[in-house]
């Protein structure tokens, strides 16, 4: 066949491949039930029956991921990609795009509007007075939202993965630490009139937890406060570099973080819209690592202050940390860190402004055993690893030129190698002799060796 | 004064020639293709059908990268080439002059000369203007035929599956595959299409394709006179050295362009690399014309240093190659021969779930390593390579398994069952490297 001079590379392929399962119809009908039951809580229909609005909502919700789910489970397990950039929902469609600005200002009303979500808190009054005495606020229900978002899309997530160990094994480990560390037992912590302590989130991702304030108020809260103050600085200096030398910053990422729980189950039918660019990751290195800075600043601006008594910033300390918390705390990590899940893919905010994947990226970089093996010579340059590494690494680059990766920013999901036609990839703790090979020879030809 | 490098082709062997000449010299570089502007990676073609990628994302390299590396791209088709003038003419009737050729123009789809192959709705599968006719094709169809069990084959059917269209799956050999593949894996791989419903029929070849009144395929008929009503006509009957442009020059050709171990054609300054190659005198153990994206990168790295001044002879190490059949991957380093050799002895074991199974082969007489075959499991390359190349005994293959695996963290690991069934079939008593206890706790 000769191919004709000009070609136009539209492949406008669009119709959606697969028709929705019946279990994905009763899914949908489950969701909007949902959604409905929200909408008159809203609007303050719930206050007389808190409790059948709350397990109608989080019921139909739960109900109506799990139905999506299904289809997952059936049949042959595999890697099953199909259609999904073909679909509006996951390429950045019409869908994607509304559920971007819902997202979004679900989390713009929840910082700064709460009172706008009044009737809806209410009906969470039941649980959060069973696991804290005490009424619920917005973050009770955030927090409620969110485990119920990392349980449901993890279940889903399971499903797609089943046949790999490795992923079925570590979303079981978010799904945990979130459920457990970031929900009960804070919420718990509550009831028994103890601080509410998050034991999975450490300084300086939780930068708080090592400033004097939190400090002093921990120390003097009784035994478990100063436990608090330990664990969380023995967490910070000790653990985290010794455990990501061991197995690199996935430890952290990919296994524990609620954030990156986040990102693992509900952000994975997004985790292709990452940038790619070698312009992203130069924006990405700057931005993630000045944050870095700018808290670890502020962490010793205001340690010296509380030494000096107030000697050196005054009242400017507090007003410095609340506009970290501000733009970083809820601009970045919230609204743009999950609101743009559907635009701009799972890891926004781990890429771009995670100040504990900084820390964790720098120790990975530098000193850890992990690295992503390349097998030789079997790359075939498909690309099916860069589509699908949520934080936008160019693993292709790499492994066509037989080169291992070692890169600050990779959490370890392991997904590039599960996209892998020809088994090319592989995640590992080896030793560090040899992890950066850096000038490797291409293996399959015996006369030549690649200059990079 | 540097010279002009002009290639024609821009698949994995032109495009890793343009980038290795790069790395060697400040020559002029210019490669040609009528295909696509970039280079793009021919073999994620199902994904971008299935809809697991786009285009953009099977382009290996960024698009400032060629402006960058100061490597010229033209769209546009050879017309022809003046080896006296040193130039080559294109399509639109401008000229470019060479100091050097590289000829990289890949393969063209085979296609079997029985009635109605010319029926709309009949097509075969090698780039992306396939993909986008193949596209135009299979809408809103419920039913395919596709004729020839190779690789290329698996592929569409798992793209046309991919859109629930009903395959029916022709194959001329006992079991898919099994000119290249042991019966084993054969008949575990024809399992596996089965299980993905597709209708697997051995042994079976084509007649005819009838077309509507539509001008649409209607039916195929086989040689064993049964009608097989379909859309759709997959042709996945092999590829051939894609020569059409050389047809009246003096550039010696046979099944493919003719070229030493340097690459170079009967004409001075002009070489060729890739699928559309046929070696003169090919390595020890090789075969002449050797059509996947792996030689063609190894060609193109090995003519780079040829064509900037330092001669260099092609020397590829132990042969190996990789697919994934559906859900199952496979890969294969050094020999494995369908049939055993005389020489030969082959080790086969496999899972009892039928989706895992490992093959060694080695010499009867001395006992070293030749080939390994592996379905449902990863192997290293790196030391596959190394003791292929080293010659190992196969008994210290099997004490060192667990170096060979390449299977994520947390699988199975089959060594001890491998071992064992080794053991018992050769009355050995090889013992695996234990792994060190504790070795989870230690550094």
């Amino acid at each position: 066949m000769v191919p004709s001079a000009i070609h136009n590379l539209s492949l406008s392929i669009t119709e959606e491949s697969v028709e929705q399962s019946l279990y994905q119809k009763v899914g949908g009908v489950c969701m909007a039930i949902a959604i409905l039951a929200l909408m008159a809580a809203l609007a303050g229909a719930g206050k007389p029956y808190p409790a059948l609005f709350l397990s109608i909502i989080i019921g139909m919700f739960a109900l109506g991921a799990i139905s999506y789910a299904i289809p997952y489970y059936q049949g042959h397990a595999g890697i099953r990609n199909n259609g999904i950039m073909f679909k509006n929902m996951t390429n950045r469609g019409t869908i994607a795009w509304i559920l971007g600005i819902a997202l979004t200002g679900f989390y713009i009303i929840i910082y700064w509007f709460p009172w706008m979500f009044e009737g809806l808190i209410r009906i969470f009054d039941p649980l959060s007075k069973l696991l804290t005495n005490q009424p619920a606020n917005q973050w009770f229900m955030y927090g409620a939202f969110y485990t119920l978002a990392v349980l449901t899309m993890g279940i889903r997530f399971i499903g797609r993965h089943r046949h790999n160990r490795y992923h079925v094994i570590r979303t079981c480990s978010v799904m945990f630490f979130q459920l457990g560390f970031s929900f009960l037992i804070p919420m718990f912590l509550k009831k028994l009139n103890e601080p509410e302590f998050y034991f999975s989130y450490f300084w300086p991702l939780k930068y708080s937890y090592l400033f004097p304030s939190d400090v002093s108020s921990l120390m003097s809260s009784g035994h478990l406060g100063v436990f608090m103050v330990f664990w969380g600085a023995m967490m910070t200096f000790i653990a985290t570099p010794i455990l990501t030398y061991k197995y690199g910053k996935r430890w952290y990422c990919s296994w524990v973080c609620g954030c990156g729980g986040l990102a693992e189950t509900a952000g994975d039918p997004y985790r292709h819209l990452s940038d790619k660019s070698l312009k992203a990751w130069k924006i990405e290195r700057w931005m993630v690592h000045s944050v870095l800075v700018f808290i670890t600043i502020t962490t010793i601006l205001l340690w010296l202050n509380s030494y000096y008594k107030g000697g050196i910033l005054g009242s400017v300390s507090g007003s410095f940390a609340q506009w970290y918390g501000f733009f970083i705390g809820a601009l970045f990590s919230g609204v743009i860190g999950v609101g743009f899940y559907p635009i701009m893919g799972s890891r926004v905010w781990c890429r771009f402004g995670c100040p504990m994947a900084a820390v964790l990226g720098l120790c990975q970089r530098f000193k850890s055993k992990f690295r992503i093996t390349t097998n030789g010579g079997q790359c075939i340059s498909c690309g099916n690893c860069s589509t699908f590494c949520e934080m936008g690494i160019d693993v292709r680059s790499y492994a066509q030129k037989g080169q291992n990766i070692v890169r600050a920013s990779c959490v370890g999901c392991g997904i590039c190698a599960s996209v892998c036609p020809r088994g090319v990839l592989k995640l590992e703790n080896g030793k560090e002799e040899g992890r950066i090979n850096n000038n490797p020879i291409i293996i399959g030809n015996n006369n030549i060796s690649v200059q990079l | 004064m540097p010279q002009h490098i002009v290639i024609i082709g821009n698949g994995i062997a032109g495009i890793t020639c343009a980038r290795n000449v790069r790395k060697n010299s400040n020559d002029n570089i210019t490669v040609i293709s009528s295909e696509t502007e970039h280079f793009y990676s021919r073999t994620a073609l199902m994904y971008i059908f299935m809809g697991h990628m786009k285009y953009e994302h099977t382009k290996p390299y960024e698009d400032w990268f060629w402006h960058k590396n100061k490597i010229k791209l033209v769209k546009n088709h050879v017309a022809s080439i003046d080896k006296k003038g040193k130039k080559i003419s294109l399509q639109t009737g401008d000229f470019i002059n060479y100091d050097k050729l590289v000829i990289a123009t890949g393969s063209v789809s085979n296609k079997p000369n029985f009635p109605g192959i010319e029926i709309k709705g009949v097509q075969s599968l090698y780039g992306i203007p396939d993909v986008e006719l193949m596209n135009e094709n299979s809408k809103g169809i419920k039913r395919a035929v596709i004729i020839g069990g190779g690789l290329i084959g698996i592929e569409m059917a798992e793209m046309l599956l991919s859109r629930n269209i009903h395959i029916t799956f022709l194959v001329r050999e006992n079991l898919y595959w099994d000119n290249v593949l042991p019966k084993e894996e054969a008949s575990l791989i024809s399992n596996h299409i089965r299980e993905h419903h597709v209708d697997l029929r051995n042994a079976t070849e084509v007649k005819e394709i009838r077309g509507a009144d539509n001008g649409k395929v209607s039916s195929l008929i086989t040689t064993k006179g049964e009608e097989i009503i379909c859309e759709f006509v997959g042709v996945t009957v092999g590829v051939s050295p894609n020569i059409s442009l050389l047809k009246n020059t003096d550039i010696e050709t046979d099944r493919g362009v003719l070229v030493n171990e340097y690459f170079e054609t009967n004409i001075p300054d002009v070489y060729a690399i890739g699928d559309c190659v046929q070696h003169r005198n090919p390595p020890a153990g090789r075969k002449a014309i050797e059509q996947v994206w792996y030689t063609g990168r190894i060609h193109g790295e090995t003519v780079a240093p040829t064509l900037c001044g330092k001669r260099t002879a092609y020397n590829p190490a132990p042969w190996f190659n990789s697919a994934k059949f559906f859900d199952i991957e496979y890969q294969t380093y050094g020999t494995i021969n369908p049939q055993s050799q005389e020489h030969e002895t082959s080790f086969y074991w496999a899972h009892n779930k039928g989706r895992i199974c490992f093959r060694a082969v080695y010499n009867k007489e001395n006992e070293t390593i030749i080939g390994f075959n592996v379905l449902g499991m990863r192997l290293r390359h790196e030391v596959c390579d190394k003791w292929l190349q080293e010659k190992r005994k196969i008994d210290d293959v099997m004490t060192n398994l667990k170096q060979l695996n390449f299977d994520p963290e947390f699988f199975d690991k089959h060594e001890e069952d491998i071992i064992s069934l080794y053991n018992q079939q050769t009355g050995k008593n090889i013992n695996r490297k234990k792994k060190k206890i504790l070795s989870f706790f230690t550094w």
